[in-house]
């Protein structure tokens, strides 16, 4: 059953339905207020070479780690063996045996490759992982990755960082009737509608990061994600009425003068 | 000896383990994974393991991401 609170991913519980990125923010300070605003319990990162340069500052350094999880990401990564290995390195920096797995086929549209992605996610899997592998908004994709293990599937909205909002919606909808997993849309959000539409299908969240990092003000487009994820899911569990060609009058004609 | 240290030359002290590079960089060993030749070293090894010249040593930690 998805739209559950709360929302359940191996053994942790959320409250938050919005996942978010920690990257492209112009600075730390303004990332720590998004992340506040977003509302948000998770947040993603990415595993890179420690900064040797002391002078900079690290990340970690702004973000409260009894807030937040942390899901690191194998973002960068081109075949199923070097996305296993990010993970495993990802694990032993600590903190968290979850990992956002990303394994991607095309530089350009930085679209997955289904067929790496599922082998690295039996590959983690087996090794103790909760992995939520970021796929295509491919149904029997989706499945697949159920059956071999994934705590959730993210399919896609559209290409990350485009902006394009939810390009198929229907296809997002037959996932969330073939798998049992939660259902978290990643990539593609744009404004807070798209954020809302994903959820009004019923999808379970909605990970983004460039939509609110990239906004003029990303700390108050953090709080129109928060509540465009908030009003989506309750629309959703409301239950919309059905679209119709005609008008249906909400004012009765009854008692009008003749 | 020199040491290749996330993708540069490093000098540090003959046979110096693990740990002792991670403190010699003031790097907070649970804030980091080190892989050592492709391998990645379990934080409980960081003592035991020590480098040896020409050895490829990485040190990865949580950085921003999406």
């Amino acid at each position: 059953m998805h739209g559950q609170l709360p929302l359940r991913i191996g053994d942790k519980e959320f409250h938050s339905r919005l996942i978010v990125g920690t990257g492209k923010y112009p600075d730390f300070v303004t990332m720590q207020k998004a992340l506040e605003a977003s509302g948000s319990e998770m947040v993603t990162v990415a595993v890179r070479r420690v900064n040797l340069d002391r002078t900079q500052e690290s990340l970690l350094d702004y973000i409260d780690l009894k807030r937040y999880t942390l899901l690191p990401n194998t973002a960068g990564c081109y075949t199923a063996d070097e996305a296993v290995k990010y993970s495993r390195l990802a694990r032993e920096v600590g903190m968290s045996n979850m990992v956002k797995l990303e394994v991607i086929g095309d530089q350009r549209t930085l679209f997955p490759d289904n067929e790496e992605l599922l082998k690295a996610t039996k590959i983690l899997v087996k090794d103790g992982f909760i992995v939520m592998p970021y796929t295509n908004d491919d149904p029997i994709m989706a499945k697949k990755l159920e059956d071999a293990g994934a705590a959730v599937v993210m399919p896609l909205g559209a290409p990350i960082g485009s902006g394009l909002g939810i390009r198929n919606p229907h296809n997002i909808v037959i996932i969330l009737q073939m798998v049992q997993v939660p259902v978290i849309v990643d990539a593609g959000v744009g404004t807070a509608s798209d954020a809302a539409i994903a959820m009004e299908l019923g999808s379970d969240g909605v990970l983004m990061n460039t939509a609110i990092a990239g906004a003029k003000d990303p700390v108050k487009m953090a709080e129109a994600m928060k509540k465009a994820v908030e009003a989506g899911h309750l629309a959703y569990t409301a239950g919309r009425i059905p679209k119709k060609s005609y008008a249906s009058a909400s004012t009765s004609m009854e008692g009008m003068i003749e | 000896m020199q040491i290749q240290l996330n993708g540069k030359v490093h000098d540090v002290t003959d046979g110096v383990s693990i740990k002792q590079l991670l403190d010699e960089l003031k790097l907070h060993p649970l804030r980091v994974a080190v892989q050592v030749n492709l391998d990645i070293v379990k934080r409980e090894q960081y003592e035991a393991v020590s480098l040896q010249p020409g050895d490829k040593v990485e040190v990865l930690t949580f950085m921003a991401g999406g």
